[in-house]
């Protein structure tokens, strides 16, 4: 089947280099902005084929519109140490970690991963544009702080299969490449960095190229990955999978301390599930004090996943005479929980889970209903009526497969 | 004709606040007149055929700050009410351009082509702003407590607005300082860097006023601009189907609907005063009108000036309403096109005509117009605010045709030697040119030209000294200032006469506020 010339579109929205491959194989013609850049929702009719490619297979998917700042220079460690929460001053050379970082207050901005790329020179990703912040900070440090937006090109691997196509394609073997490392090989003649992460929390890599090598790397993994069961994925299966992988979303989970209107909407690392990327022996980071303090206080909330328990979810809509109404995508509609008749919680984020066959939610929680076991009440709508069925507080994440950090070698 | 009738209210002027202040009064049960002196109705929110073919909102040009209770009260989308947004600002430059529209990812992108820094300031900057005019606005809604000597209820309603103040962050405490003192440059400095982005900002902190963008408290006026919303969005400029005079055409409507006269020409010479006290109102022809109470929809000057002789008034309140300050600033060239202008940066009818287009290239462009304006002179190169009404609503004009509407500033009322005609077209030939700098096609589509000066904007629409608000919105002249200390509540010196246009509280724009208080506060009193 011919796709040439099916269709021609106009958009005022940015276009990743990889448009010229992705608006063709995109068959639904769903698309979402993802910062200002036009992303697929979904490549085909269903995103379930492409949920099934990041759990069983390989999934391909475009994430060029992350924001990426390039940090360089002899204070680049002594800075990022300040900045985020985590103790860069451990990590290594083609080490990556994840990490939130705060405002003075203690109120995450945003979180994203820092890579360190050599001695002196680290990438940071993140949600929404940071540089503004990131200069307020670095003034007088001897480091230059460089927008790696446009001018760095990324996509996901992500799968089990994801590490036999990659050790088709590359010209070193991925086999050692440990959980949250990266390295730089080459396709070819194509110079290209991976590392071993992702927003699935299954096996899966990252790989930034030069946006000119965008085309040629796309079709070598498509190629070399078609007998792997390669499939260009959207933004709809990814969403399932980092919800099952307990990955905190920017303006869906959470909102920025940096545009929260109001106080009440700002959340420290430990009200988001974060606590363990918070490092207080650290000499010192923005927020720390204000973080000291919250520790002897204790945190206000907690974030916790959910799982919506299915007996009574299916009385519910027996009673109405239909068969159980799961959301066949992901949701992002702020949802109430309460005990008793207190609200005491809200989900942000909820899905079905295809392949752990549980409904599965993130939520904000008052800490003292927020143990393991915690028994709340989750609104529910059945057939236009309001109704609350029971959601018990579990583990994140509540999908977690050995693969995810196993090495062969 | 009404004949001998008495009222229970006479409002002069049919203006939209005065016809607001009628509406009210007639949904209340009362029995109103509106007296108003030209052929039509409207004040400065008018719309008239001035070129056969093309309908112009001659003065007044845009909706922003019109109260969503009055729309819903008087029931104006029933009587005619359709607002239309103005979705984007577009400052051309000579060899590029800024345009700023509703979508953030849009505008974000296309700041970012100047300056990525700004980009990201700019997404922080209007919710900023937006929560403080929140804090603010409550103050816009409050009838002015009298801070001389005031009642119980004076104060609880003072402690009511401090409390408002409690919703803002320290943070956000801090800007609000800043906006009550600060120039809008130096304002904007502390965000931005990219000068034209910085300069159409700095824009809206100078209309109307005789301040530049470098003079202090102009940050002030660009807070008011952003308290403005329609449907609940702040900082959201809509433009009226019909232009602003089809505004006042559906307040006019809706008071006639709850029982109104409303009568045209019929120009008020004198408030009649008995013992200290407003019976009634005598027209130039020499009728008379018995009423309760009169109010003047009339700037403060006219009011207590003109309607009233100074002997009726405390001393006192006669030097203050002298001193008031109602420098005229700007004028309005309105233009009947043959087509539309083909602006040399962005060639094309685009997107970037549906909304206002800024003439602030710079700073130093406003402050140099500014320049002009001090020493006596109208702009070489104006500020300019221009819309092309007849994009979003080709009714405006014959098909293929437009209209243009041109806010102009500054053109002082104090010009050196006066104006006159000759002064008028060196100021229209002004505003083209400027506009030929950035749509070079300008001078050879024009089929009509109107320029109104300040002292045109006096003698036509009686707004003295041609000042569009009634009276400068600085600091000193607003809430328990306006327009003056212990007469800022709608009340006047003289019993049963009170005021009710854009020289009260909460001042001027097409809001329909000060009509809807001034009628709330002499409710209350009746009752």
């Amino acid at each position: 089947m011919s796709y040439e010339n099916q269709f021609t579109a106009h958009t005022q929205l940015k276009l990743s280099p990889f448009f010229k491959r992705t608006s063709k194989l995109n068959e639904s013609q769903e698309w979402r902005r993802w910062s200002g850049f036009l992303a697929a929702t979904n490549y085909e009719l269903h995103h379930e084929n492409e949920y099934f490619a990041i759990r069983t297979k390989a999934a391909l998917l475009d994430i060029t519109p992350l924001k990426k700042y390039i940090i360089e220079g002899p204070d680049s460690q002594r800075f990022l140490n300040r900045l985020v929460t985590r103790n860069i001053s451990i990590c290594k050379v083609g080490q990556v970690m994840y990490t939130p970082w705060c405002d003075e207050e203690g109120k995450v901005i945003d979180d994203g991963t820092v890579q360190r790329l050599s001695e002196n020179k680290f990438r940071i990703t993140s949600a929404e544009p940071n540089l503004n912040w990131i200069q307020h900070n670095a003034t007088g440090m001897d480091l230059t702080v460089r927008d790696d937006s446009v001018s760095t090109a990324a996509l996901a691997l992500q799968g089990p299969n994801s590490r036999d196509i990659l050790n088709e394609v590359a010209s070193d073997s991925l086999d050692s490449l440990k959980f949250f490392w990266m390295m730089d090989t080459t396709f070819g003649d194509i110079s290209v960095s991976i590392s071993r992460t992702g927003y699935t929390g299954d096996l899966g890599y990252e790989i930034w190229m030069d946006p000119k090598d965008a085309i040629a790397v796309w079709d070598l993994l498509l190629d070399k990955g078609k007998s792997f069961g390669i499939t260009p994925t959207g933004l709809q299966a990814l969403d399932i999978a980092r919800i099952e992988a307990g990955l905190i979303l920017l303006d869906v989970d959470y909102v920025s301390s940096r545009h929260a209107l109001i106080e009440s909407r700002k959340s420290s690392p430990y009200e988001l599930g974060l606590g363990w990327a918070v490092k207080m022996k650290k000499k010192d980071f923005i927020g720390k004090a204000a973080l000291e303090a919250e520790v002897v206080r204790g945190p206000e909330w907690d974030f916790v996943g959910i799982e919506i328990q299915w007996h009574e979810l299916e009385k519910h809509f027996r009673k109405a005479g239909l068969a159980p109404g799961l959301p066949s995508t992901a949701w992002r509609t702020s949802t109430p929980l309460y005990k008793g008749s207190k609200q005491v919680g809200y989900a942000t984020s909820g899905a079905w889970s295809p392949i752990l066959k549980r409904y599965i939610a993130l939520a904000h929680v008052k800490s003292e209903y927020a143990d393991e076991g915690s028994e709340l009440m989750f609104e529910l709508k059945v057939e236009h009526y309001r109704k609350l069925t029971p959601a018990k507080v579990v583990k994140t994440p509540f999908f977690d497969p050995e693969r995810k950090r196993s090495c062969l070698a | 004709m009404p004949g001998v009738k008495k009222y229970d209210a006479i409002v002069i002027g049919g203006g939209h606040n005065g016809l607001t202040a009628a509406a009210y009064l007639s949904r209340a049960g009362k029995k109103v007149l509106v007296l108003e002196r030209r052929y039509i109705l409207g004040g400065a929110a008018v719309t008239e055929e001035i070129f056969p073919g093309f309908k112009f909102s001659v003065c007044s040009y845009v909706v922003s700050l019109m109260k969503p209770n009055v729309m819903r009260e008087l029931m104006l989308p029933k009587f005619g009410l359709e607002l239309l947004p103005l979705e984007s600002t577009f400052t051309p430059l000579d060899n590029d351009y800024l345009l700023r529209t509703a979508d953030a990812d849009q505008t974000y992108r296309e700041i970012a082509r100047h300056s990525l820094r700004d980009a990201e300031a700019y997404t922080r900057f209007g919710p900023l702003m937006g929560q403080i005019g929140m804090a603010v606005r409550p103050i816009l809604e409050t009838i002015a407590p009298n801070p001389i000597r005031p009642s119980l209820s004076d104060l609880s309603k003072t402690k009511k607005l401090l409390d408002h103040f409690k919703t803002l962050s320290s943070e956000q405490f801090e800007y609000l300082t800043k906006l009550m003192t600060m120039s809008s440059a130096d304002f904007l400095d502390e965000w931005f860097e990219y000068e034209p982005l910085k300069a159409s900002m700095a824009a809206s902190g100078i209309i109307g006023t005789f301040m530049g963008p470098r003079s202090p408290g102009s940050a002030y006026v660009m807070l008011h601009h952003y308290m403005g919303d329609i449907d609940g969005a702040f900082r959201a400029w809509g433009f009226q189907r019909g232009g602003t005079g089809a505004v006042s055409m559906a307040i006019a409507r809706s008071a006639e609907y709850f029982g109104a006269d409303i009568m045209t020409e019929a120009p008020v010479e004198k408030v009649i005063v008995k013992n200290g006290k407003a019976v009634g109102v005598a027209l130039e022809n020499g009728d008379e009108y018995k009423s309760d109470i009169v109010i003047s929809g009339l700037d403060p000057k006219l009011s207590f000036l003109k309607m009233v002789d100074e002997s009726d008034l405390p001393s006192d309140f006669v030097t203050d309403i002298k001193n008031f300050r109602i420098r005229g600033s700007s004028g309005k060239v309105n233009l009947a096109l043959d087509g539309l202008p083909n602006f040399t940066c962005l060639p094309g009818d685009g997107h970037h005509l549906r909304g206002a287009i800024s003439i602030s290239p710079s700073y130093d462009h406003l402050e140099k117009a500014y320049d002009d304006a001090k020493y006596g002179n109208f702009s070489k190169e104006p500020y300019m605010d221009i819309i092309l009404p007849s994009v979003l609503d080709p009714d405006m004009a014959p098909p293929g045709k437009h209209v243009m509407s041109c806010f102009v500033q500054y053109a002082p009322y104090d010009i050196k030697g006066g104006w006159n005609d000759q002064k008028r077209e060196a100021f229209g030939d002004a505003v083209i040119n400027t506009i030929a700098r950035f749509a070079p096609n300008i001078k050879d589509i024009i089929l009509h030209r109107q320029v109104l000066t300040p002292a045109d904007l006096e003698s036509t629409f009686g707004l003295t000294e041609g000042n569009i608000f009634h009276g400068e919105l600085s600091l000193q002249q607003l809430f328990t200032m306006r327009p003056a200390v212990k007469w800022a509540d709608y009340t006047t010196p003289i019993k049963n006469y009170f005021r009710c246009g854009s020289g009260t509280h909460p001042g001027g724009g097409i809001t329909g506020s000060p009509g809807e208080m001034a009628a709330k506060k002499i409710l209350g009193i009746w009752s």
